[in-house]
């Protein structure tokens, strides 16, 4: 029976996904399968595209052992069907009439063109609810735009704002362009869907990345609409108010460390850490005569941290990033890691809380250690988590196509032997 | 006064009450009022929260209810002053609790059970109830109190390592980006957690890690460290799947497009766009396949920052977009309000604050067929609307009211 999985009792867990992303949308499915729903993801006979992007298992670019395929694809089932195919589309519709759910991220038009349109969709199921995961959304002026990830990160108004002030904007080294709009697709399913638990009714929900990206600014739009300034980069800076700014990231011995002098209320973390600087042998007389206290939020001069930059460069350079975060713990400095991936794999609390989940690949005899869910309930219940390891392709075509739709061992042959599936 | 009083709304009929203050909460709490929950914020006069005493101000001028920051993400949402620590606070927010089905909050862990308003208190009125807890690390463990905020959680989540130029240190995503990645998943958990309680009539706690939530953001990043043992590091604007991939000089101040080829027709439309001819530099033998330009890189960059620097950039966008190349100009915020795209979504709107005017704040990035979202009202002036929700909403008499206000709970 759709929409029910064996021993998954999370919070999802009575509702089917169809999931007809490609790298764009995963992630919107992977949040709901995550909350418990069933997920199928419908990838093109071969698999899908997503399955190119590296890195790979084992640097072996093959499509079972991409780990952006695993990273997004994990929880979900998966069926092979070949949309282009009237085969393919009459097995479709057979799953949109028992679905809940139905997420898409081609090109606007792209379903409509091939006859799978919503209006056409909510024929076969008005429950249904629909969500479409574009760069600009389903119409308007640029809707036919290509766009790259790095194209989206400068048109929602992120990179101009990132990066350092005497060189081009840059974007995130990981794409995040459409992965913002997947995971607002997710919450605009959940949406729709509570609209439809008290009408009955079904819909159709369009999501701009675009959009998606622009929300990420902060005050930066209020900024130019109230005082009709436009924010600038700053590189390892943090504008504080008008011409402050203070210092984020600092290298250290072995990597980075991110610390923001601050008065005020958190003078004691100045003070504290002035004092571990002494210890060391640095002269910090000047800075200890600072009236921290008095120095509230936004009040670090140009000139103060210009006088900061010297001491504090040379004390952070002769420790490495251990050493600080756990003197900063003991000392009650407010001094926190910047995170490499080795470091985010040891770390206590996510060890602590459990996060990081084994999940066996029987196929390549491989255990391999998750990020676990995003998720957690306060009072000891299992809400959401990883159950099932990143589908083969096609892994459950005989699952699905025989044990839910009934097709025969021979319908099935066939529809493989004609390239349907 | 309801706060949407023309409405079919997915959340109508949801009541909201919300503790949660900065930016990650109240970016939660606004896309459901946004659809149609009645949200109900509860704030301290004695200490107002960090955004209210955040810039922009209107005219520059600070002030408790002139912050435009606090205006954006509080619209459509109802506003109560309540003295926390006062004695008589706990037995008004239970009566709070048997109205609302959802609790917000996104305090240090401990917080709310310093209150006595834990979930198993709040349970205890309303069995049903759904109650939302988010903080930096996640409740219990050894670091559940560790302070911070946006900036320093992308520092720990492994994003700043990820930006900026490999010849330098790395630069923080702007502002708090975290801060807005985490409520797209708290807005699905929330659903998700308001649909079991309707199903099968028991509350839930959903505690969301603000740290975890964001690992989902280099998920594949952290799988190549777990299985390869790679430690990825900042690229600046490169990409291993595409050759041009970057943001290049266009004529003007600080004006910039982004663009990026990742196959040949992409390759082909920029070829054309610079040499229509077939002649000049983009036919450089050097550049005929994607592995060329992926070992030539340097110089195909510096070739063509030459060439985009003489254009002015809207042109450049709309010349390459119709050679088919993916290329988008590098908006500033400015930039963002003429954007035609933004535009024509209606990204910006504007609501009409009593101390600040016209503020623009910006709707969902989602456009529903049958049941829209819209942003109604500003965001309330502290303590707004304290009398109208405990008298109107949960029914407290005049008497009860004044005496209330007479303690000083209402401050």
């Amino acid at each position: 029976m759709p929409g029910t999985q064996e021993g998954i009792d999370f919070l999802l867990a009575p509702y089917r996904v169809l999931d007809l992303t490609d790298e764009r949308g995963l992630l919107a499915g992977k949040i709901l399968a995550d909350l418990g729903a069933d997920v199928l993801q419908i990838e093109p006979p071969g698999g899908s595209p997503a399955r190119n992007i590296g890195p790979f298992y084992g640097d072996d670019p093959r499509p079972e052992k991409s780990l952006f395929w695993w990273a997004y694809a994990a929880n979900k089932r998966s069926v092979t069907l070949d949309l282009e195919r009237k085969d393919g589309r009459a097995l479709l519709e057979r799953l949109v009439a028992e679905a809940d759910f139905l997420i898409e991220s081609f090109e606007p038009g792209y379903l409509e063109g091939i006859g799978l349109g919503y209006d056409h969709l909510a024929g076969i199921n008005p429950r249904l609810v629909m969500v479409s995961i574009t760069a600009f959304g389903q119409d308007g002026p640029y809707s036919n735009y290509q766009a790259s990830d790095i194209v989206g990160m400068a048109l929602g108004g992120f990179m101009y704002l990132t990066g350092d002030d005497d060189r081009a904007p840059v974007r995130i080294s990981f794409p995040h362009f459409y992965i913002h709009g997947a995971a607002a697709g997710a919450a605009a399913a959940m949406l729709a869907h509570t609209y439809r638990v008290t009408s009955g009714q079904g819909q159709y929900v369009d999501v701009s990345c675009q959009q998606a990206v622009a929300k990420t600014l902060a005050h930066a739009p209020q900024i130019w609409d109230i005082e009709g300034a436009i924010l600038k980069r700053m590189g390892v800076y943090r504008q504080t108010s008008g011409e402050n700014r203070v210092r984020i990231n600092w290298p250290c011995k072995d990597g980075y460390v991110n610390y923001m002098v601050q008065g005020g209320t958190v003078a004691y973390s100045t003070r504290a850490l002035l004092a571990w600087a002494e210890e060391d042998g640095l002269d910090v007389t000047e800075l200890n005569a600072v009236g921290w206290e008095e120095l509230g939020y936004g009040a670090i001069t140009p000139e103060l941290m210009t006088q900061l930059s010297g001491p504090l460069g040379e004390f952070f350079i002769g420790h490495t990033r251990a050493e600080l975060v756990q003197g900063s713990l003991d000392r009650r400095i407010l001094l926190f890691p910047v995170a490499t991936p080795s470091a985010l794999q040891g770390h206590p609390q996510l060890e602590a809380r459990g996060y990081f989940k084994e999940m066996e690949h029987k196929e390549l005899g491989a255990t391999v250690r998750y990020p676990g869910a995003f998720v957690k309930s306060g009072d000891g219940r299992d809400i959401a988590g990883l159950y099932r390891r990143p589908p083969l392709i096609g892994e459950h075509n005989l699952e699905i196509y025989q044990g839910e739709l009934g097709l025969s061992v021979q319908e099935i042959e066939s529809l493989k032997r004609i390239g349907v599936i | 006064m309801t706060a949407h009083p023309t409405s079919n709304k997915p959340l109508d009929g949801v009541n909201v009450l919300d503790f949660c203050w900065v930016a990650v909460g109240p970016m939660t709490t606004k896309y459901l009022g946004e659809y149609g929950a009645t949200v109900v914020r509860v704030e301290s006069a004695k200490r107002p929260g960090t955004l209210r005493r955040g810039a922009p101000f209107k005219d520059g001028i600070s002030g408790i209810n002139r912050s435009a920051y606090f205006a954006s993400y509080n619209a459509n949402k109802m506003g109560i002053t309540v003295d926390m620590r006062h004695p008589r606070a706990r037995e008004l927010m239970l009566r709070m609790a048997k109205w609302a089905h959802l609790v917000t909050e996104n305090f240090t862990p401990g917080t709310m059970e310093s209150w006595e308003l834990g979930f198993d208190q709040l349970k205890e009125v309303n069995p049903g109830i759904v109650m939302f807890s988010t903080s930096m690390m996640g409740r219990g463990g050894p670091m559940e109190r560790q302070p911070g905020f946006g900036p320093v959680l992308s520092s720990l989540v492994g994003l700043t390592n990820l930006t900026g130029w490999p010849d330098r240190d790395p630069v923080n995503p702007y502002g708090a980006y975290t801060d807005f990645i985490v409520p797209r998943f708290a807005v699905a958990a929330i659903l998700a957690g308001l649909d079991r309680s309707r199903r099968t009539g028991e509350g839930i706690h959903i505690d969301m890690s603000q740290l975890e939530t964001n690992l989902h953001f280099s998920a594949p990043v952290l799988l190549d460290y777990a299985v390869n043992g790679r430690e990825q590091s900042r690229m600046g604007n490169r990409d291993p799947g595409a050759a041009p991939h970057g943001a290049f000089p266009c004529s003007g101040d600080d004006r910039w497009i982004a663009l990026s080829c990742s196959n040949d027709d992409q390759w082909e439309g920029l070829q054309r766009t610079i040499a229509p001819d077939g002649v000049g530099w983009p036919h450089n033998p050097d550049f005929a396949t994607f592995l060329g330009r992926k070992a030539n890189e340097d110089e195909l960059e510096k070739l063509l920052s030459n060439w985009t620097s003489s254009w002015e950039v809207g042109a450049l966008m709309e010349t390459l977009q119709s050679a088919g190349v993916p290329a988008g100009m590098v908006n500033d915020c400015r930039d963002l309000f003429d954007d035609a795209q933004i535009q024509h979504r209606g990204h910006f709107q504007w609501l009409d604050h009593p101390e600040i005017g016209p503020y623009a704040t910006d709707t969902s990035e989602m456009v529903f067929s049958v049941s829209p979202g819209s942003l109604d009202t500003p965001a309330p002036l502290l303590g707004q609307h304290t009398s109208h929700v405990l008298k109107e909403l949960i029914g407290l008499s005049d008497d009860e009211y004044k005496s209330l206000e007479e303690d000083g709970v209402l401050e």
